[in-house]
Formats: C-alpha cells, sequence, structure tokens
C-alpha cells in the first residue's frame, strides 16, 4: 500500500435514545465530539478543519443549526463545511472529510453532529415536504409509504412476504441487543413484528427505525500523520457516490433505468468504491456490512445493490438462513443498524463508525469475528442520494 | 433534577409559483378534466407529471402528449397511521402508468374498502387496470382527479369468484 492512505483514528457515539432532556442540540454534538477526541488522543489544537453533519433543519428545529455546532465542534478559526444529503448526510461528511485530507490540504479532520427527532415527533410532516410543490406535495407522501412503495414492488418481483420483512427486524434487533448505543435493543420474534401496529403497508410499526436522539463524530487524518505519530488507525480505502432522478414515478412504468423495487444507484455507488478499494468479487471479500435501511423490507435491496448476493432478490432466501446474522457467512448490520437507531444527522456516519469498529477489532460484544475488511452505506433525499465506503484494517 | 422544556411551532406561509409547464398542466385539468404529458424529442418517452426537460438526454421537451384516462397501477400502498398535517387514514394512493405514458403518476385509489388490508392489498395489485376519475368541479390541482378500479377489473374478479 501507498502511503497516502485515509486513515480513521477517532470515533465517537452516544447511546441513542428518544429523547435527552439533560443536553442541548450543541451539548449532543458536544459529546460524541468529545469521545472521539479522546478516542483520538488529540487536543483540539490538532484539528485543522470540520466537516459539520447535519441533514433538514426541521427535524432539530433550528434553522441553519451548524451555526451552534460551530463552539460544539471546537470550529473558531478553522475552516468549517457544512453537508446536508437528507439521510445519505453522515456518509456524506465521513466523505467530505476524506476528501479534505486526500486532497493533500490538511492532515487532520474532524466530522461531526447530532440529531434530537424525539423532540420533533412530527417528522413524517417534515419529509411530506421534501416532495415538490408543484406536482406531487398534494400527495400524503412521506418516507415510510415511498419505501411501502418499494417494498410492494420489490414483492412482486422477488417474492418477499410480509414475514420475510418481519426477520430482518428479529436479526437486527438480536444484534442491537448486544450493542450498548443501539437505541432499540429489546429482542422481538416474527410474530411479535407481525401483529405490532400496520401503519403503511406491509410496512407496520416494528418495520419501522424509531426517531433517535445523539451525537457522533470521526476523526480522520493522512498516513503521514497516522505515521509520524505513531497512532492506530483503520482505512477508507474506498469511496462512491451516485444520485438517481428526483421523480419516483419515472422509477416503475416503461423501462425504468432505476427501477423502485431496487436500489439502483446504491449499486452504482458500490461499484465505485469496490473499483476503489480492489474488490471484484464482494460476496467472498467483504467480512462486515453496514447497510442504511431504516425500513426492514430496505435491507434486502441495499444487500442486493452491495452485491453480496448473486441476483437481486437472493438476499431474503441468503437472510431466511442466517447468512447475514453475526456468526454467519456476511454479518449485515452487527450494530442493529439504522432499524434499531435512527439519528437522521449522523446516521449514516454511524454506519461508517460501526464498520471501523468493526475491522478495528473493537465491537464489543457486537464483534464479527476475524473481519478486516467492511463496507458501509447511506442513503438520502426520496430513495435518491446514496454514499458508500469501504474500510479496511 | 427538574428538566425544562418549551414548545415552537413552525406556521409559515409560502406562495409557490408552479411555472408554465405545470400550469399549462393543471389548466387543462380543471378545463377539460384530461391529463397530459410532454414529450422527450429524442427518446419519444412521454413524461407525466410534464416535466419541461427530460433529466436522461437533458434536452428540452418538444410537445404536449394526451394520456390516459386508462392505466395500471404501478405501485400502491395503503395508510392507517395518523401522522400531523396529513389526512385522516385510511387512505390508498399510489402510482399509476396512464395510457400513453411512459413514466407513473401519482394520486389517490377511491372505492376501494380497506377495512381488511389483505382483500384490498390484493384488489390493488400491481398491473391491475384502473382509470382516472375527475372530480365534477375542479379547481385546476392534483387532487381533482383520483383513480378508480376499472370495470374490466370488476368483471374479472366476479369470474375469479
Amino acid at each position: 500500500m501507498s502511503g497516502d492512505r485515509v486513515g480513521i483514528i477517532g470515533i465517537g457515539q452516544s447511546e441513542f435514545c428518544s429523547r435527552r432532556d439533560d443536553a442541548s442540540y450543541p451539548e449532543l454534538v458536544r459529546e460524541g465530539v468529545v469521545r472521539a477526541m479522546q478516542d483520538a488522543n488529540l487536543d483540539f489544537d490538532a484539528i485543522e478543519a470540520v466537516v459539520y453533519s447535519l441533514s433538514p433543519d426541521a427535524m432539530i428545529g433550528i434553522g441553519n443549526a451548524e451555526r451552534l455546532g460551530v463552539d460544539a465542534v471546537g470550529g473558531r478559526n478553522k475552516p468549517f463545511l457544512r453537508i446536508n444529503n437528507g439521510g445519505a448526510t453522515g456518509i456524506s461528511a465521513v466523505a467530505a472529510a476524506y476528501y479534505h485530507v486526500a486532497s493533500g490540504m490538511f492532515d487532520v479532520v474532524l466530522t461531526a453532529g447530532a440529531d434530537k427527532i424525539g423532540e420533533c415527533g412530527d417528522s413524517q410532516t417534515i419529509l411530506n415536504k421534501i416532495w415538490d410543490p408543484s406536482y406531487e406535495r398534494p400527495l400524503p407522501l412521506g418516507t415510510i409509504n415511498m419505501l411501502a412503495m418499494s417494498a410492494v414492488r420489490y414483492m412482486q418481483r422477488y417474492g418477499m412476504t410480509e414475514e420475510d420483512m418481519a426477520r430482518v427486524t428479529v436479526k437486527n434487533r438480536r444484534h442491537a441487543s448486544l450493542n450498548p448505543k443501539a437505541h432499540l435493543r429489546r429482542i422481538v420474534s416474527i410474530e411479535d413484528v407481525l401483529a405490532s401496529r400496520l401503519i403503511s403497508w406491509p410496512i407496520k410499526l416494528m418495520d419501522c427505525c424509531p426517531q433517535s436522539s445523539g451525537g457522533a463524530a470521526m476523526v480522520l487524518a493522512s498516513e503521514k500523520f497516522i505515521r509520524g505519530n505513531h497512532l492506530d488507525a483503520v482505512w477508507i480505502t474506498g469511496v462512491g457516490h451516485s444520485a438517481e432522478t428526483y421523480w419516483m414515478g419515472d422509477r416503475m412504468g416503461n423501462n425504468p433505468t432505476a427501477e423502485h423495487a431496487d436500489a439502483y444507484a446504491l449499486g452504482r455507488s458500490f461499484e465505485k468504491s469496490y473499483r476503489m478499494a480492489g474488490v471484484t468479487d464482494p460476496a467472498r471479500q467483504v467480512h462486515v456490512a453496514e447497510l442504511y435501511a431504516p425500513f426492514s423490507n430496505t435491507e434486502f435491496h441495499s444487500i442486493d445493490a452491495a452485491r453480496l448476493v448473486s441476483r437481486p432478490g437472493e438476499s431474503v432466501a441468503r437472510l431466511r438462513d442466517g447468512e447475514f446474522d453475526i456468526g454467519g457467512k456476511i454479518p449485515v448490520n452487527p450494530s442493529g443498524g439504522t432499524l434499531c437507531t435512527n439519528a437522521i444527522a449522523v446516521t449514516a456516519m454511524a454506519r461508517v463508525a460501526e464498520v471501523a469498529l468493526q475491522v478495528w477489532g473493537r465491537a464489543g460484544e457486537h464483534q464479527v469475528e476475524g473481519a478486516r475488511l467492511g463496507i458501509a452505506s447511506g442513503n438520502g433525499g426520496d430513495h435518491q442520494i446514496f454514499g458508500t465506503m469501504v474500510i479496511e484494517a | 433534577m427538574e428538566l425544562l422544556e418549551r414548545q415552537e411551532v413552525w406556521n409559515i406561509t409560502y406562495h409557490h409559483a408552479l411555472g408554465e409547464t405545470a400550469s399549462w398542466f393543471y389548466t387543462r385539468i380543471r378545463d377539460e378534466a384530461a391529463i397530459y404529458g410532454r414529450r422527450c424529442s429524442k427518446t419519444g418517452r412521454v413524461l407525466v407529471p410534464p416535466r419541461s426537460f427530460s433529466d436522461e438526454t437533458l434536452l428540452p421537451t418538444t410537445d404536449w402528449v394526451k394520456v390516459g384516462p386508462g392505466g395500471r397501477i404501478e405501485a400502491f400502498t395503503m395508510v392507517y397511521e395518523k401522522f400531523n398535517n396529513l389526512p385522516d387514514p385510511p387512505y390508498a394512493f399510489g402510482y399509476v402508468l396512464l395510457d400513453g405514458a411512459d413514466t407513473a403518476l401519482g394520486g389517490y385509489f377511491k372505492g376501494i374498502d380497506l377495512t381488511d388490508p389483505q382483500a384490498a392489498a390484493a384488489k390493488l395489485k400491481i398491473g391491475t387496470r384502473v382509470v382516472a376519475t375527475f372530480a365534477p368541479e375542479r379547481k385546476g390541482e392534483m387532487l381533482d382527479f383520483w383513480f378508480e378500479l376499472a370495470a374490466y377489473n370488476c368483471v374479472h374478479e366476479v369470474a375469479e369468484g
């Protein structure tokens, strides 16, 4: 390996939960930052630039809340850049921090953010506003029913059932029970999921992610800095992003480029990050995956897009066989994933952080034995903007 | 210790200009009870709802094409949960490929009994024929029309018992 890689040297995450009445928004940002700085064993003076991870302002009810974040991240007199890519925000922020270092302009960059969605309690009202005011706003669109429609198409194409969806929740809750940072940690059965309240058919309450509050931060550094200071690190070896059309109705009908059942642009993003990392056969080379899947059904098309299976739809049978459990062939979302914790501004950062901890061998009780190469993803907008990464020990 | 909170409400009024393309589309819905799409000159694809340019070729669309009122269901869901500032449940809505269009248009499905979700899902199956139905009094907006099952499907259901 050449000496110009970008490494992760510090990770901090909150214990996520519905509400944090003990902490204001900037205090919650600071929580993740302090933990990441302690993990990196660095002073704030060492941080040369900050990339701020913040999705739609209305979720926390503070316009341009990055203004409040400047102090929480020690950003005075430093380059400071906010990233907002919807649900992909967190991984896009890590990617932007990566670009800062890879460009050679900076040696040490902090990326951080937080969300307090539990204070909003009205997230579908806000998410309805992501649709255009000309045509689609008068419809009751939201992220749940948008992905319920993806589920309906996935069922038709690949035979996924409501029970298959429930199996994803059962697996991820079992994983989350091992992760003290996860929000929903109670183990549930297939019957529990199927009996939970119907929200937007076929999605039930337990097929949905929670509205979480918490902060996260990561410190990235150049290989030169890491070697020069004898620091421990894991490496970002692949970075990809890919976007797709705004129009959901264009992802169906006659010969769509990006089928709404699948995650087309996510697949393209993974292709880019795999190519960069030299991963040619992900089903054999990937040891662990943290894939952004806020609803149970969406884990299937994410696994398909990451090519952890040989063809779209095969993820359903492989999950049934336990291949994506901790202890299985390629554990997917060993942290419990987005389905168990969703503080939107930092959810996709947590995917990167969790994979980094896995390949570092520091994931604790939800550690995947022998993980050396892992992948992470984030999905933003109306299932429209995707980011992916390959992380290696 | 005692932890306090304070309530905030955002209530903002916007007056969104719809632009030439959407304005033409809505005036036809209002005045003719008809739905139109825009054709891409390069690929011939008819985009509904109409757009002034194609996101695939990045060229301006060139002509208006009348589509529907018949079509087939491409996606659907039935919502049973109440969300603030959204309609009272239950309701069904989704996307329909209108005859003559290449992309699907969103709208409500009406006239379906939503009491039994599984039965309703079977009625709204992807591929089911529907007809765009217009309100007698129209304002020139998306809610001036909705989709109802086509008579053909009803006959088919009876035949299947």
